[in-house]
């Protein structure tokens, strides 16, 4: 079932610098949504901005109908949606796509968010927490560009739950990429993962995907692309996935094969 | 009152005169999801050839005032694998179904009209003589009248469905492209594909689409759009499936007016996934509120 029409925005706020945290109250799509899905914001009634803009469930509140948005303010629809005033009414369609799949009982597992990626990993954070403990370790990776610039994890309650930062000034935890810390923590011996879960920005999930590769660690990616329908009507999100054909890769799309897609199968240039 | 909205646009018949542009729409299942497809007058389904295309790089589209470019370059299967995997959903609709086809060269117009004309559910061949997003063929055809007719022909020669030629504004009188491809044999004329555009990415001092240039739709090209059925109507006597831009029941009424039989609905699907049905009840109440009692009555009304 998608979803298609206006949702009351119950909240529109900073949270930190930069990044708003919005509540829609959609029962709907809080009990059908998963984790990695997205819902489809337009962010005006007017022909201009025209198209609508992907944004993940950051968390959803079932008990309470929520669903959840964390976004950047990145340009100009997402200025609109940050003018937006607790009250207003928001068209939304979603949720949309596919998200990420839980792991295996007992499995060790890593979630990595690097900057505006982390957002729908809180979601599926919380699934995991829900629905696997207690056999699954889950360590939360989040990195960003400064610690003004980290979600605070500190919604996310559980004591199973090992929550790890980096920031690139080093203002807050370890000094470096979310990718070299997460390795660092694989090298120094116990900390080792059986599956890695990652959204963020492309060259990060890059080095992410090379690394999981090299060490044998299995895992999903959500992957980011420009999108016109959401739905799989217009083909513009077209994302490269590994196939035997002469180009050794063909385009599947973020929208309804993804956003989110197995490691082992997205294909980058060597 | 009850009004009447069917139409027939040169042999298809159509319970109201709202169909889809093609390559916005898929192959029905996307949007069938959300709305009853069988409320449409007719479906357009994505732009096919005879072999599997990849496509064009990322990024294939981009946001420009009230419109978008694409540059898709026709990512499909093939003929082959539409026939077998997206046609038989279709089937299961009340509707006719309007194949969109492109071909590099003449011979490949016709092979892909000789295929389609023997699969089953097949209402219509919609000849994409002006797709800007491809290398070869496309645009290249729709571009000079004499080689815009010879692909018509061609297609004609294959097929006894009806065939609808599919008119680029990017020429210099679309009014000698119509004539020349109602003389080929043309049952019908659907326009307007999108505009030829780029926009750069000021940033990275680059083209923002991955394929430099791409094709202009939606609100922005409207009058461009409208103009064309306008001149188009005047010159041939055939039905004209319109489109550009159309996002409401007025909007279609701006072509039906100038002198479309029906219309298509493309980039609004986009924004709202419901356009179609909005626009179909929507022509439905204006008839209603100004007391005309079948659509044809004002097909051309404002000429
Ligand atoms: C599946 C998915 C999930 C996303 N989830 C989130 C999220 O939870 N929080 C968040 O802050 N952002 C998220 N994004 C990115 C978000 O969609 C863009 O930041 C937003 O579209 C920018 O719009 P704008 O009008 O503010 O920027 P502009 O730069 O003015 O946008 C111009 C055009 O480019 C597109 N665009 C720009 N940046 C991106 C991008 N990074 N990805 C895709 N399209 C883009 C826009 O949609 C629009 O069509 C997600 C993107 C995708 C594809
Ligand atoms: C994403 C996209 C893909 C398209 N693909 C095709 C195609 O495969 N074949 C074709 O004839 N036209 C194609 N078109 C053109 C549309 O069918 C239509 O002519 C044009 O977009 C104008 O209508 P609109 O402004 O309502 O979108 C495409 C348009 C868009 C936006
Ligand atoms: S956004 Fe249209 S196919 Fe993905």
């Amino acid at each position: 079932m998608i979803y298609c029409h206006k949702f009351r925005i119950l909240k529109n706020e900073e949270t930190i610098p930069g990044h708003r945290l919005m509540i829609v109250d959609a029962p709907g799509i809080s009990a059908a949504a998963v984790p990695g899905q997205f819902l489809h914001l337009r962010c005006s009634d007017s022909t201009d901005p025209l198209l609508r803009r992907p944004v993940s469930i950051h968390r959803v509140e079932r008990d309470k109908g929520l669903a959840h948005m964390l976004y950047r303010v990145a340009g100009r629809g997402t200025a609109l949606l940050a003018g937006k005033m607790p009250g207003e009414y928001l068209d939304v369609m979603g949720p949309l796509g596919k998200g990420f799949t839980l792991p295996l009982p007992g499995e060790r597992v890593a979630v990595v968010g690097g900057g505006i990626g982390a957002a729908p990993l809180f979601f599926l954070v919380e699934e995991l927490i829900r629905e696997c403990p207690p056999n699954n370790m889950v360590s939360f990776f989040l990195g960003a560009a400064s610690a003004s610039q980290l979600p605070p994890a500190s919604v996310l309650h559980s004591p199973g739950l090992e929550v790890h930062t980096a920031t690139d000034d080093g203002s807050a935890g370890y000094h470096g990429t979310v990718t070299a810390l997460l390795e660092s923590r694989i090298d120094s011996g116990p900390a080792g993962f059986d599956r890695i879960y990652a959204c963020g920005p492309a060259p990060m999930l890059r080095s992410l995907v090379r690394m999981a590769g090299s060490l044998g660690i299995p895992g999903q990616v959500s992957l980011e692309e420009r999108m016109g329908c959401g739905v799989g009507a217009c083909l513009s999100c077209a994302c490269k996935i590994k196939d035997r054909s002469a180009d050794g890769f063909l385009y599947k799309h973020a929208c309804t094969d993804g956003p989110v897609f197995d490691m082992r199968e997205v294909y980058y240039e060597s | 009152m009850r009004v009447n909205l069917a139409v027939n646009v040169g042999g298809i018949i159509m319970k109201n005169p709202v169909t889809t542009a093609s390559g916005t729409f898929g192959y029905g299942p996307e949007y069938g999801r959300i709305i009853d497809l069988n409320r449409l007058g007719a479906i357009v389904v994505k732009g096919t050839t005879l072999s599997a295309r990849q496509g064009n790089p990322t990024p294939r589209i981009a946001e420009t005032p009230s419109g978008m470019l694409n540059a898709i370059g026709l990512q499909n299967p093939g003929v082959d694998k539409f026939i077998s995997e997206a046609l038989p959903f279709l089937r299961n609709y009340q509707l006719p179904v309007i194949v969109n086809i492109s071909g590099d060269t003449v011979e490949d117009y016709h092979k892909l009209a000789g295929i389609l004309d023997r699969a089953q559910g097949v209402g219509g061949i919609e000849v994409n003589i002006s797709c800007p997003n491809v290398k070869k063929g496309g645009l290249q055809f729709g571009s000079d009248p004499d080689s815009a007719g010879e692909v018509i022909r061609a297609v004609r020669r294959a097929t006894s469905l009806p065939v609808i030629a599919k008119l680029s504004p990017n020429v210099t009188s679309i009014a000698a492209v119509a004539e020349k491809v109602a003389e080929a044999g043309a049952d019908a004329l659907s326009m307007i594909n999108t505009l030829l555009g780029m926009a750069i990415d000021i940033k990275s001092r680059r083209p923002v689409l991955g394929n430099i240039m791409g094709g202009l739709s939606g609100p922005a090209v409207r009058p461009v759009a409208v103009r064309a059925v306008w001149q188009v109507y005047r010159a041939v006597k055939l039905p004209i499936i319109g489109m550009g831009g159309i996002t409401c029941a007025e909007d279609a009424l701006e072509f039906i007016m100038a002198g479309a039989t029906a219309v298509a609905v493309g980039t609004a699907n986009f924004v709202n996934p419901r356009a179609t049905i909005d626009i179909i009840d929507g022509l439905e109440k204006f008839m209603l509120e100004n007391n005309i009692k079948d659509i044809n009555e004002i097909i051309g009304i404002a000429q």
